[in-house]
């Protein structure tokens, strides 16, 4: 093999192959990244055996062929490469040598065969569909949130993405949970999206997804079935395996009965909250909210500590309620809301909370208290 | 040299051969005798003396105090240590060497109740006690003399003779400057001992101890300072502290100064308590997941009855198994709010007993809290998806109020009702 290529193309490709390496791994070869040139076209393949990406880029083959070479390495070599650089790759399989070559630096790297690679087994998918990138960011930016981090609920270790009846009709529905909050995403469901299995979609395949996502108008085509998902614009293939689990019945959290509403500007909302915030014990992080007539009060007492208040004008009319929550939790969902006002909508202080944007209920978060 | 007689507590100037006054061999003597304060007591043989104590037969046989055939030795009486039996051997070993013990299964509560006794004892003489176990503990008299108008040292041979005339067992005292000093002196000379390490002989005394006498110096640290060369404290004491301090971290600071025989760590009454847990030892090795669940839920309704007598909530929940070849494997979870909870426990325990691929079989399973905090007055909100354990905690309190009114058996869980214990 032997190709030239742009420092731009190169590092755009690699930077995503390095990411989805598994670094703590014991397989070599699960380190390296997977080079193949014909035609007129470079791949990068990357896999951690959950998740495979292929990044196809524009490149001078002179020589087709293929190699595996360290993709931290290699990312790190064209990093440090001055911008404009034209790179060229070159193999020597009876050597088992890269040779990485640009102006007056070149290297020499290490490679694997690459018939040792692992190539995730191609599978039938029972649903495709195209959606824009504009809308998928949207589902899944404002549901990772809530994706669990304990190993021991494994089956909230992501988003579950399925179809659901909305306010509005059919909808492509992101879900994350981790139990003491929730976020419930809608979009329109796109064509071709009917048939499609509810899957759960793992943490690092929702960040590794992201980098695809950064175009608005770009479509990327979506590819379900009961084990794997993929999700590919024309350079970037992203496939992985789902979390083989059930996503309990979020349903029945969402509560419909909270009458005791609270209308607030978000940002200030959040602001005060991260100032009271500051005087809370390290571990309980509790905020109090006493709502009365148009007041809400924000307060922490933390005896070791010390005490913080602050007092917000907002839109609030039922009867006094004192009810606390996670800081971290409240703040999180705050930032979720980015045009209008947020509602909170309340029943006890033993309750679930629910919050949203305004009247849009095509995004609905729902957050546990605290006792305070 | 300042000395006093252990028997009939006469003060004396010099050291003779034989208590001028009651001819006891029992004399005590060393230069610093009347003015080191801080005490370790450690009685001898606790579990087995006091099985002794309550059946004089039994006092010229072998007693192992210890838990079924497949337990280990808790405790074992001099008798027995003759045959070569030591506490924590495996008991089918234990019974190998000495066939013909008396084999006692630990009478706790008991055992607990003598401890108190002696505890008040102690308490008579310094507010300053620091419980290790039931059978010892950290006293530190400094300051007592006028008020017992007995310097420490005196005071503790008092101490020890009441102990054995009004408790009827025997204890071991380490009087030294500090609390590592004196836990290894009351080691020195039992049963029955009471040993004396001065700041003048504290060098002498430590030069050719090996490493493993320090406090937290178990295998793995010996086996490290090995790497290093080092094997004995005189081998510490070579080392310059720097180069310890960036070997061994803020661990070889405090391996340096204690072969320095330094030791900063003052006598702590009631040290908070850092975790409740329990633990049981299967009569066969047990791989069965419901078996093992089975297990757990008593354990967790003893920790949790703990917990709720010294009201302690806990945020992080330990589970523990050991498996068939002995290897230990540990797996925790942190909870959102502390918890008192059986409820709680044995939920947090069954999921990370859920997470646990190796088929087993295990000998023994084990749960805690830790992360202690006193308790609120309410339970934990709960989860989104656990809606139903507000409810639950509720049932909980209610069954121990009717506990507390009707006694332990009054009512109990459905898997509770099998086999308790040992299964």
């Amino acid at each position: 093999m032997k190709i030239s290529i742009e420092r731009a193309a190169l590092l755009k490709a690699v930077a995503q192959a390095q990411s989805v390496v598994e670094r703590r791994n014991t397989i070599p070869i699960l380190a390296n990244v997977l080079i193949e040139a014909e035609g007129d076209t470079v791949s990068f393949r990357a896999t951690d055996l959950d998740i495979e990406v292929v990044d196809k880029a524009h490149a001078q083959v002179e020589r087709a062929g293929a190699t595996t070479v360290s993709a931290v390495m290699l990312h790190e070599i064209v990093r440090k490469l001055p911008d404009g650089a034209l790179i060229q790759l070159s193999d020597d399989a009876a050597a088992g040598r890269l040779s990485v070559q640009a102006g007056r630096s070149s290297f020499n790297l290490a490679t694997l065969p690459k018939e040792d690679f692992p190539v995730m087994a191609s599978s039938e998918y029972t649903a495709n569909f195209s959606a824009r990138a504009a809308e998928l960011r949207r589902l899944f930016d404002k549901s990772k949130f809530a994706i669990s981090t304990e190993e021991t609920r494994y089956y909230l270790n992501g988003v579950y993405m399925h179809v659901a009846q909305g306010e509005d009709g059919p909808a492509l529905r992101c879900v994350a949970t981790d139990g003491h909050r929730l976020a419930r995403i809608d979009a329109a469901l796109p064509d071709g999206a009917q048939g499609m299995p509810g899957v759960i979609v793992p943490r690092k395949t929702v960040g590794e997804l992201r980098k695809l996502l950064d175009d608005d108008d770009a479509q990327i085509a979506v590819s379900v079935s009961e084990t794997k998902v993929r999700f590919a614009t024309p350079a970037i293939t992203l496939t992985s395996k789902v979390i083989d689990g059930t996503f309990p019945d979020y349903t029945r959290v969402i509560p419909v009965g909270n009458t005791r509403r609270l209308e607030v500007d978000a940002a200030e909302f959040a602001k005060a909250v991260d100032r009271v915030a500051t005087v809370s014990s390290e571990r309980s992080r509790a905020v109090k909210l006493s709502l009365d007539e148009d007041r809400l009060v924000l307060s922490v007492n933390a005896p070791d500590s010390g005490a913080a208040e602050e007092e917000l004008a907002v839109a609030y009319g039922d009867e006094r309620l004192e009810i606390g929550f996670n800081a971290k939790y409240l703040l999180e969902i705050a930032s979720q809301v980015d045009r209008e006002n947020a509602v909170f909508l309340f029943n006890s202080s033993g309750d679930p909370t629910l919050m949203r944007e305004g009247n849009d209920t095509s995004a609905v978060y729902v957050v546990m208290p605290m006792r305070v | 040299m300042p000395a006093i007689c252990r028997d009939c507590l006469a003060c004396l100037d010099d050291a003779p051969a034989r208590c001028p006054q009651c001819r006891s061999p029992r004399i005590l003597a060393h230069p610093e005798l009347f003015t080191l304060s801080i005490a370790h007591l450690d009685c001898d043989a606790f579990y087995a003396s006091v099985e002794k104590r309550d059946d004089p037969a039994l006092s010229p046989r072998p007693v192992i105090v210890g838990g079924g055939t497949r337990g280990v030795v808790s405790t074992c009486c001099y008798v027995a240590r003759i045959s070569g039996v030591r506490s924590a051997m495996p008991m089918f070993k234990a019974l190998k060497l000495c066939p013909e013990a008396v084999v006692i299964r630990p009478r706790m509560a008991h055992y607990a109740a003598v401890s108190r006794q002696i505890h008040a004892l102690m308490a008579e003489l310094t507010p300053l006690i620091e419980p290790l176990s039931l059978d010892e503990a950290f006293l530190d008299l400094t300051g007592t003399g006028r008020l017992h108008h007995a310097p420490p040292a005196l005071s503790m041979a008092r101490l020890v003779r009441r102990i054995e005339t009004e408790i009827g067992v025997t204890a071991s005292v380490g009087l030294s400057h500090n609390k590592f000093l004196a836990k290894i002196a009351s080691d020195l000379d039992k049963p029955r001992g009471f040993s004396v390490i001065g700041q003048s002989d504290t060098e002498a005394f430590l030069r050719d101890q090996p490493v493993r006498i320090l406090w937290g110096v178990g295998a793995a640290t010996q086996a490290a300072l090995a790497q290093a060369g080092i094997r004995t404290l005189a081998d510490i004491r070579r080392q310059d502290r720097s180069s310890l301090i960036r070997r061994f971290g803020a661990q070889g600071e405090r391996l340096w100064q204690l072969a320095h025989g330094q030791d900063g760590r003052r006598v702590l009454p009631d040290a908070p308590m850092k975790s409740v847990s329990n633990e049981t030892t299967f009569n066969t090795d047990i791989a069965d997941r419901e078996a093992l669940a089975a297990q757990l839920w008593h354990l967790c309704e003893t920790v949790s009855a703990r917990m709720k007598a010294k009201r302690l909530a806990g945020r992080t929940v330990t589970l523990k198994l050991r498996r068939a070849d002995f290897s230990l494997m540990t797996r925790q979870h942190g909870l959102h709010e502390p918890s008192q909870l059986a409820d709680t426990l044995f939920r947090a325990g069954t999921d990370l007993l859920a997470g646990i691929t190796e088929p087993g079989p295990f000998r023994l399973i084990g749960i805690g809290f830790s992360e202690l905090s006193p308790a609120a007055d309410h339970d934990p909100i709960g989860d989104l998806l656990d809606p139903a354990a507000p409810r639950r905690a509720g049932a909980e309190r209610a069954v121990d109020r009717i506990r507390a009114k009707f006694g332990k058996d009054a009512i109990i869980k459905g898997r509770g009702l099998g086999p308790s214990g040992k299964g």
